[in-house]
């Protein structure tokens, strides 16, 4: 038995007060009807007695106090998932928003989800090949992974997810995957690239979308990419499929959660978000992952804009504390035209260890990227010392250094988002750029490996032969 | 026991539910809340109602649902069993869990901390009608080839000993009763119980005297950690704070180490239970996880949870301190229990300070740390234990003047500065030997067998340590006048210190041998380079390029000194003699 009331007392914001209200359920949804006989929806945000305080995922615009009827659900918000999902386009509520047949849920699962237990998990370890030597060679993503991409206005992550969701794949296996997709407040037309882009190659089939685009209400925002891991866990964990999340914006996402907490009068923290973002955050991004006797795998790659190229703004900063690495992307690369333009030292995967070296890509892997990494950070720095002084006042040594930071974002980072590396031409890449240094330099690297890897060695060994 | 209290909800606000009709209730009484029967605490008390902090998800709860009251405060069990076993905030068994209700967290259900059906082995040092009181030590439990687990009297347990007898019990069956003198009888278990937020009782305390060797060159060379210290780590995200944690977790000379993950990644979880059992302990060859305990109350557990997880953790540190035990306990990350505890408290209504944080928040951080420290231990044979402490802070953006690092500095002897400068270097362990300090320096010496060795290191680091500084005013020199006004010594300085940092500093978390590097490690190397300086000004004064000294090809042994094993170690003092080979050579041709 649905229970209705007709008793909304108040109204502020996106948020709404239900009175008289008997036994509501923290964290369960309600039905508004409006006096037009159109439905919103909502969730409990908190309950006092028989009085029940309700966000309202469409907004409040247009709600009369007196005609509006809630209907008390009991339930808490859920996604209808059967294996048809796969190939549909949602809205960010959930609903089926393509002209698709009606969908028949197997069943319907609570999009809040649970967290993993620690002990269930099993860890990342398994190397995927995005064909992008600055992620594969010096910041590779493994299956299971969260590594988000910290972006700017105006810079061209869409550029670069689509080229993640059109070659990742992993080394030597053809396992079912899926791509999910989960838009939070972006253009139509962002929006719109990704899904051509995925019909171009005909991923669109293994795909499903959770839309809410720029002009859609804010509110809603806050299910979108709770919906978008529920059919993810769904793929991943029962159909056995290796999942690939991407999330877009969140710092949409966090903006319709500053929005509720505002209304709510809370206390802000840092810029006006809420204290409790952390913990928000971390009950979407920790979804991603591996599970102890399960094929499938959650990895996620979130996309932010950091307002003013800020990385200690609050969300790419608690992004940061929370997800296993970050690829940062450059204006200044942008600018100069190389693409993708990944900054390459402050970027990070933090579970590259694990998925590297022999057996997995190959034995040289950790030290060449130790390696480029000490040598490009070097060629900055110099270079950095040059715009100061000039580049009289630089040894010889510095302007080697020098000269292999800027070949290295010529070749090593510059590509194109169509070019797709493999690894083995990646980390070849890698070696030929560090030929320019004599032994001695490259400390990172095992002897052995230089005298097995390095070009110079190579071409000896290959006229020995001879 | 007496008659259960029940009240019922009136409000649920996240996790913080609110109950009424709950008069006679006791402040940190532990609740069941809701028809899930979800865990929770007493947090506030006004009239009749309470406010409970509830250690699960409240979704689907709400007014009208009962809470009763256990009358109990928020416990750990202690007892054999502890040891490689993986808790929640509050001690629930995760691989216990895991089993019974699979792999996502379900609500409402609850296992003992302690596996009741298995029997330990239970050996009395003490005989029938001996008189024993709280802390004495009345029996042991082999519990891993690592740990002789000493069975303990409880707290205000105090007579005479009868009954004890040597056999085969769970942790809850009777080993033994106390008969006191007004004849009360008291029985004794393998088990017994402690609420988490008091700290446990000693007979006194004492000062630091010897350092807790890490491995890790950086801190053991110049910010040590004495045994019984305390310690913290702040920096921005991705700069090494867990690497750090795991690090020391991993090869810290402790007998016993509990891991806390308050509020970060389940990963980080996963990747020390898969490692550890296979990693071995340099100092008894077994492995780690039998010397470790693990606290996961990750990010996306709740917070109420988050909130006791220190707790937890650190009482039963300080269960295997009062067996007389060396115990190292590491949390990552504080700033996340201090969130846990300023979301409860906005939720509470409370008046907050600074950030958001409760008033109450410097006063928490002090006592946590407190309860670190080199202790007589109460009970009798006698005995000393320690308890080092080290915690990771993640300020936001970074930012030192954040009031969780401010709050914690205040307390810890000990400053893990990590830079994101230095990360993105790739310069790890990131810690700035600039701004990091340690207050325990004085007891490095101690660590050597030869005393004479000790000073030398003394000597050794304070020389390193002037070379770093020194390096820094001369690059600041370079910055505004070039590298030539350099004079031939200034550029070896910088030369020199540049090896310190590359090949001295530097250090590999996941090379096999670079990992950890024993204190004599440490020395001889760290020996090679200042004689390589010595040597180089030498040179110089005898009129010999730098250019040529920087070319010389003993540099590349001592880049590579690091990868030589242990128990080569003695390759190390022979790059010495090459050095002096080579030096010599140089000086021939230029005179
Ligand atoms: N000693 C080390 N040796 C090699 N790599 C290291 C070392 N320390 C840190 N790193 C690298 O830095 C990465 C980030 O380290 P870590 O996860 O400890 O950061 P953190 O400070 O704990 O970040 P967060 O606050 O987000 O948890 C690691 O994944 C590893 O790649
Ligand atoms: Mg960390």
């Amino acid at each position: 038995m649905l229970k209705e009331y007709q008793t909304v007392s108040s109204i502020s914001g996106p948020l709404m007060m239900v009175e008289m209200v008997d036994r509501a359920k923290y964290g369960h949804i309600v039905d508004i009807e409006l006096g037009d006989g159109s439905i919103r929806h909502g969730q409990i945000l908190q309950v006092e007695n028989d009085k029940v305080l309700v966000q309202v995922f469409e907004g409040t615009r247009g709600i009369d106090i007196s005609k509006s009827t809630v209907r008390f659900l009991a339930r808490p918000l859920e996604l209808a998932v059967s294996p048809d999902i796969l190939g549909r386009v949602f809205t960010g509520l959930g609903e089926p928003k393509d002209d698709g047949p009606a969908l028949l849920a197997d069943k319907r699962i609570d999009v809040n989800g649970s967290p993993i237990n620690p002990y269930g998990r099993d860890y990342p370890n398994e190397f995927i090949q995005t064909g992008i030597s600055t992620i594969d060679g010096l910041n590779p993503l493994v299956r299971g992974q969260k590594l988000p991409i910290f972006s700017g206005a105006g810079l061209p992550h869409d550029n670069i997810t689509a080229q993640l969701a059109r070659q990742a794949t992993v080394l030597g296996k053809g396992e079912e995957f899926a791509v999910v997709f989960a838009a939070m407040g972006i253009t139509f037309e962002a929006a719109q690239f990704f899904i051509n882009d995925l019909q171009n190659t005909g991923a669109i089939e293994q795909a499903v979308m959770f839309v809410n685009l720029a002009n859609d209400p804010a509110i809603e925002r806050i299910a979108t990419p709770r919906f978008a891991l529920t059919a993810a866990e769904y793929l991943a964990f029962e159909l056995d499929m290796h999942v690939l999340v991407i999330l877009n914006d969140m710092t949409n996402y966090c903006e319709a959660l500053r929005e509720i907490s505002a209304a709510r009068k809370e206390v802000p923290g840092r810029r006006g978000y809420p204290g409790y973002l952390y913990t928000d955050l971390a009950t979407i991004y920790e979804r991603a992952g591996r599970i102890k006797g399960k094929k499938g795998s959650i990895t996620m790659v979130p996309v932010l804009t950091m307002p003013e190229d800020d990385k200690t703004h609050p969300v790419p900063d608690l992004t940061g504390y929370i997800t296993e690495g970050q690829i940062i992307l450059s204006r200044s690369l942008h600018r100069k035209a190389v693409s993708p333009p990944v900054d390459v030292l402050p970027s990070l995967s933090r579970l590259k260890d694990k998925g590297i070296g022999e057996g997995k890509t190959r034995e040289d892997h950790a030290d060449l990227y130790n390696q480029l990494y000490a040598a490009y950070s070097r060629g900055k720095e110099v270079e950095e010392l040059a715009t100061i002084m000039g580049e009289a006042a630089l040894s010889e040594e510095d302007k080697k250094y020098m000269a292999f930071a800027k070949l290295f974002e010529s070749k090593y980072v510059c590509q194109g988002y169509y070019e797709n590396r493999t690894i083995e031409q990646t980390l070849d890449l890698g070696w030929e750029l560090l030929s320019m240094f004599d032994n001695v330099e490259l400390k990172r690297i095992d002897i052995e490996l230089i005298e097995k890897y390095m070009p110079r060695f190579r071409k000896n060994k290959t006229e020995e032969a001879k | 026991m007496s008659e259960k209290k029940q009240g019922s909800i009136v409000k649920v606000a996240g996790p913080v539910v609110v109950a009424e009709g709950m008069m006679g209730a006791r402040m940190y009484d532990v609740v069941r809340v809701g028809k899930l029967s979800l865990i929770g605490e007493i947090v506030e008390l006004h009239g009749d109602l309470a406010s409970i902090q509830v250690y699960e998800e409240t979704v689907g709860i709400g007014p009208g649902e009962p809470v009763i009251d256990t009358q109990e405060p928020l416990s750990v069990e202690l007892g054999p069993g502890l040891i490689e076993s993986i808790y929640d905030g509050i001690q629930r068994p995760l691989e216990s869990l895991y089993k019974v209700e699979g792999e996502f967290m379900s609500r409402g259900t609850t296992l003992p901390g302690l596996n009741r059906e298995k029997k330990w082995h239970f050996k009395p040092v003490v005989e029938n009608g001996t008189k024993v009181g709280p802390g004495d030590i009345v029996g042991e439990v082999k519990e891993t080839t690592l740990l002789m687990h000493k069975i303990m009297v409880p707290a205000g347990v105090k007579g005479t000993i009868q009954k004890i007898t040597e056999g085969d019990y769970t942790v809850v069956d009777k080993i033994g009763v106390v008969v006191a003198e007004d004849g009360g009888k008291t029985e004794l278990q393998l088990m017994q119980k402690w609420p988490v937020r008091n700290a446990r009782n000693v007979k006194r305390r004492l000062g630091p005297d010897k350092i807790l060797v890490t491995g890790q060159r950086v801190i053991d060379t110049f910010f040590p950690i004495a045994k019984g210290g305390t310690a913290c780590v702040p920096g921005p995200f991705g700069t090494g704070k867990t690497v750090v944690q795991h690090q020391l977790a991993k090869w810290v000379d402790a007998d016993i180490v509990v891991y806390v993950g308050c509020g970060e990644r389940g990963n980080e979880m996963t990747d020390v239970l898969t490692e550890f059992p296979e990693l071995k302990d340099p100092h008894s060859g077994e492995p780690l996880m039998k010397r470790s305990i693990l606290i996961a109350n990750t990010s996306n557990m709740p917070v109420a949870a988050r909130e006791a997880s220190v707790y937890t953790g650190i009482t039963i540190a300080e269960y295997f301190r009062d067996m007389g035990l060396s115990v190292a306990l590491m949390a990552d990350s504080t700033s996340r229990w201090a969130e846990a505890m300023r979301e409860i408290s906005t939720r509470l209504e409370e008046m907050p300070a600074e950030e958001g944080y409760p008033a109450y928040l410097s006063a928490r951080i002090a006592s946590f740390y407190e309860r670190a420290g080199r202790v007589e231990c109460e009970g009798s044979p006698e005995r000393e234990g320690t308890l080092s402490t080290i915690g990771a802070v993640s300020p936001p953006g970074g930012d030192l003047s954040d009031s969780v690092v401010q709050a914690t500095l205040h307390v810890v002897k000990v400053f893990w500065s990590l830079q994101g400068r230095l990360a993105y270097q790739r310069h790890f362990p990131a810690i700035d030997w600039l701004t990091s300090y340690s207050f325990y320096k004085e007891y490095q010496k101690g660590c050597f067998e030869d005393k004479e060795r000790g000073q030398d290191m003394e000597r050794l680091s304070i020389e390193a340590m002037g070379l770093l500084e020194q390096e820094s005013e001369l690059l600041e020199i370079v910055r505004l006048v070039g590298a030539e006004s350099l004079s031939p010594a200034d550029r070896l300085s910088l030369e020199t210190s540049r090896s310190i940092r590359e090949d001295y500093l530097h250090q590999n978390a996941f090379h096999k041998v670079d990992t950890y590097t024993s204190m004599d490690k440490q020395y001889e190397m760290l020996k090679t380079i200042l004689h390589f300086h010595k040597q180089a000004l030498a040179a110089i004064d005898a009129s010999v390029e730098t250019a040529d000294i920087f070319k010389l090809e003993v540099r590349e042994k001592v880049v590579r000194a690091k990868y030589i094993p242990q128990e080569d170690m003695g390759q190390i003092a022979q790059i010495r003699d090459t050095i002096d080979e080579q030096m010599k050579k140089l000086q021939g041709s230029a005179a």
